[in-house]
């Protein structure tokens, strides 16, 4: 994969991946700040602020107007964790120029706008419109109270919080409601505004165009931005401590389905020894989960784990019947002492390297995974291609994982139950 | 084999129909690592009632889903383990009218081919491996019976539809599974599962004369007797005006529902798909004045949105979203479809409309799966999905309001609304 990295200023940098295979371009522009309680609504109601009105196209119907005169080109306002990071920013997606029915270059006014929702908000009084501060407030708090939504997001973030509660870890990438509904307007603008003028700038763009152009259209973009005070360094994440003993959480709502939620810390830095591990332990269609508590005992339509790289943590995930909690959750500890001790079929070992090889493989085929994972990657601080961990990944023993296993302590337990087994 | 070339969006296609009667699509994608493949059957939640062997059976609410999971089991073992341990990442899905395989893989592809093709012609069950089925099942229903966006989709449908089997769940109930037996699969499998009613689409920088002797080898050499699905007549009027149920949810949700005259297949078929979508977009996209009026008036958020969606023997309009007040919104729908009917578009805003869609549809083109299930429904309905700039070229203003005219009306309409637990 062809990649070049660029600093275009203090604190500003370029990922530019060229490719000419696709119909859509991708530009995106992300700060990059610390995660932390205080602060995280702020920043997060910003980019959705900010998509509202700039100075020349001042509300929606004249910004979504510029956006469908560009073939529809869509500029998204984004909010996410990161490690202990929170990226806030656009990714603007629009046809590439080769496909534009009227021959027109579409990078540069793209561009143009996503530097203009940046820099050149439409503000009243050296502040923000107040009616749109109040309806993105608004909007925010919902989004907020939404993760109650969908159940297995919702169990799967209380886990987490449970187990980094005083880590930023364990914060919102959307903050409290509490935090959104006290956010100050005039706070918020100066929030804005060191945000804009210090925090790291992440810029990506993947598509046809070669990097000249992209840098040209990009410095054009953003010269007005004015920049001070830059905190070039990336906030760093801190390896999670476990705790002496495990924590239980039992939580009852009205719902028909129980969700058993399982954090473990994790204490080797291997991390392709760990990506490997969790991959034969709960990672895959192929892994220990799947084949046994869901295929042989038949509990789950799903039990999964996740491995959080930059944090060093392992989740388990599953949908159960709210009986069946105990059965479930031995079952998932008995299959992390198999990874443990290596008790694995030949075939194992072999099936989840080639998962991991051709995730990282088919990474380049698609623009939103490369954005993610190149975003990502900077957030952290980390500089490793898809490539480098393919290659890491493919030296790793069974010795390694079971060495990197054994470090893998159950630290926090969730438990979603109905209302009736409350009374 | 034929070699269709689309200059207009820049791709390649080679199409046949194999003499067994199956329809081969090879989409090239050159430059991609992925390859992607989608093994489908016309048969979907839908397909309960109809006749083979000269008998009328009438099979469970859930079957077609039910036969997608037993599938994967062989004579041999799971064949999501064997394609798991090439390194593919497969799985499979079933809609209304339609169950598809599918997996992509950047290595051991026509390997992994030949396991698709042959397992799903081949099926094994036997009655202790589908009774085992009954528990991960049965999760997998509770899991979308606590999804509120199932809930208010699955409300709507029932409202639109008295006897039209787009009013059953897809997934059955537990006790419409607890009726499937081994010999009903069969039988299932036997009626759909004809390489006359099944379609293979592949994605990516392959050999098209290597899949299509592929495909002959593996498949059956001839189909079975052509299907005859038995209908009830759906009458025009919708069967209930309006449903609500009390669920775990932060804010109300709604869908609104409009019952649309159904369109058999052709090329009719697609023009119609793309005028609802435009008329969807003209009504109440994010250009849209509606849109931007009720945002701004708090009573929509971000998460509204419209679709235009045909199904066997029935179509329909829907937009929903986050709503304090789902009534008003929808009265507003009404009432902006009866102004644009009496005061006409303006040519800008179409044009401007247009050209959005174009580049939505465009850029749809960049994801594999995306491209593998429309070319799937065009041959279940006998169009060509990839001729759309023509089709667009084909449609004007009047198109959309006559579309409005007839669709868009409160007598035409039912309100599904899911609303918080009280305490």
């Amino acid at each position: 994969m062809e990649m070049t990295r660029r600093r275009l200023a203090d604190g500003m940098y370029l990922t530019h991946l060229p490719a000419n295979k696709f119909k859509t371009s991708i530009l995106s522009a992300q700060f990059i700040t610390p995660l932390r309680q205080e602060t995280a609504s702020a920043c997060a109601l910003l980019p959705s602020l900010l998509r509202r009105g700039t100075v020349t196209c001042p509300d929606m119907s004249s910004l979504s107007a510029r956006l469908d005169r560009l073939y529809g080109a869509r500029i998204d306002s984004t909010v996410r964790k990161c490690g202990e990071s929170q990226c806030v920013g656009f990714v603007a997606g629009f046809i590439d120029d080769r496909y534009a029915p009227g021959g027109e270059r579409l990078l540069e006014p793209a561009a143009a706008l996503l530097g203009e929702l940046i820099c050149d908000p439409v503000t009243e009084g050296g502040r923000f419109v107040t009616d749109y501060f109040e309806s993105e407030q608004v909007n925010l708090a919902d989004a907020i109270r939404s993760v109650l939504n969908d159940k297995r997001s919702y169990a799967d973030w209380r886990l987490l919080q449970e187990m980094c509660a005083g880590e930023p870890y364990g914060v919102s990438r959307l903050g409290s409601v509490e935090s959104a509904e006290a956010i100050q307007p005039r706070k918020l603008y100066a929030l804005y505004q060191e945000l804009t003028a210090s925090a790291r700038l992440e810029l990506f763009y993947s598509g046809s165009a070669g990097l000249e152009r992209v840098e040209e259209a990009l410095r054009a973009a953003f010269a007005t931005l004015p920049r001070k005070n830059v905190r070039d360094q990336v906030p760093p994440t801190v390896s999670h401590a476990a705790p002496e003993t495990v924590r239980t959480v039992t939580e009852s709502l009205d719902v028909v389905q129980g969700k058993l939620g399982m954090g473990f810390s994790c204490g080797s830095e291997d991390v392709p020894a760990l990506l490997l591990g969790n991959t034969l332990f709960g990672g895959s269609s192929n892994s220990r989960l799947f084949l046994n508590v869901r295929e042989k005992l038949s509990l789950c339509y799903y039990a999964s784990s996740l491995f959080h790289r930059q944090k060093g943590l392992i989740t388990v995930s599953s949908g159960i019947e709210f009986e069946n909690c105990r059965k479930a959750y031995d079952e998932i500890l008995a299959q992390l002492e198999a990874v443990r001790k290596g008790e694995l079929e030949d075939w194992e070992l072999e099936g989840a390297r080639s998962t991991l090889l051709n995730a990282y493989a088919s990474m380049g085929d698609s623009q939103g995974r490369l954005e993610h994972f190149f975003i990502s990657q900077a957030a952290v601080g980390r500089n490793e291609t898809p490539e480098l961990l393919a290659a890491m990944v493919r030296d790793v023993s069974l010795e390694r994982i079971c060495r990197a296993m054994e470090t893998v302590k159950l630290d926090t337990v969730y438990f979603l139950q109905g209302k009736e087994a409350e009374a | 084999m034929k070699q269709r070339f689309y200059e207009r969006i820049g791709e390649s296609v080679c199409l046949e129909t194999l003499p067994n009667g199956l329809e081969l699509r090879i989409v090239s994608k050159p430059g991609y690592a992925k390859k992607y493949a989608f093994f489908a059957a016309n048969y979907g939640g839908m397909d309960t009632r109809f006749t083979l062997d000269g008998r009328l059976r009438d099979t469970p609410a859930g079957i077609a889903h039910y036969l997608e999971h037993k599938m994967f089991d062989t004579e041999e073992g799971n064949a999501l383990q064997r394609l798991a341990q090439n390194g593919a990442e497969p799985n499979a899905f079933t809609a209304n009218a339609l169950t598809g395989y599918y997996f992509s893989s950047t290595e051991h592809f026509e390997e992994n081919l030949e396991i698709l093709l042959s397992f799903v012609s081949i099926p094994w069950f036997t009655e202790e491996s589908v009774a085992k089925e009954q528990g991960i099942i049965g999760q997998e229903i509770r899991m979308i019976e606590d999804n509120p966006d199932w809930q208010v989709y699955h409300q709507m449908l029932q409202c639109l539809y008295s006897v039209n089997p787009a009013r059953v769940s897809i997934a059955g109930t537990v006790e419409s599974i607890s009726h499937i037996t081994a010999d009903t699969l069969y039988a299932c499998h036997k009626a759909f599962y004809t390489p006359a009613n099944m379609t293979l689409t592949v994605v990516g920088d392959v050999d098209p004369v290597h899949i299509s002797d592929l495909a002959r080898r593996v498949l059956p050499r001839e189909s079975g007797a052509p299907i005859s699905r038995v209908w009830e007549e759906e009458p025009e009027t919708v069967a209930k005006r309006e449903s609500r149920i009390a669920m775990e949810v932060s804010l109300p949700q709604f869908l609104l529902g409009f019952k649309c005259r159904p369109v058999w297949e052709g090329e009719n078929y697609f023009r119609s798909l793309i005028v609802g979508d435009l008329a969807c977009d003209l009504l109440l996209g994010e250009s849209s004045p509606l849109y931007q009026r009720l945002y701004s008036q708090g009573l929509i958020n971000a998460s509204f949105g419209g679709a235009y969606e045909m199904l066997p023997g029935a179509a329909y309009f829907s937009a929903g979203g986050d709503s304090k007040d789902p009534r008003a919104v929808s009265a507003a729908v009404c009432q902006e479809a009866r102004r644009l009917v009496r005061e006409g578009v303006d040519p800008d805003f179409y044009q401007q409309i247009r050209r959005a869609a174009f580049g939505a549809s465009l850029r749809g083109l960049d994801s594999f799966e995306n491209i593998a299930v429309t070319m799937t429904e065009g041959c279940f309905n006998s169009y060509d999905p990839l001729r759309f700039p023509e089709t667009f070229d084909s449609i004007g203003p009047d198109d959309l309001l006559a579309f409005l005219k007839e669709n868009i009306t409160e007598e035409r309409s039912v309100l599904s609304e899911i609303v918080p637990k009280e305490g």
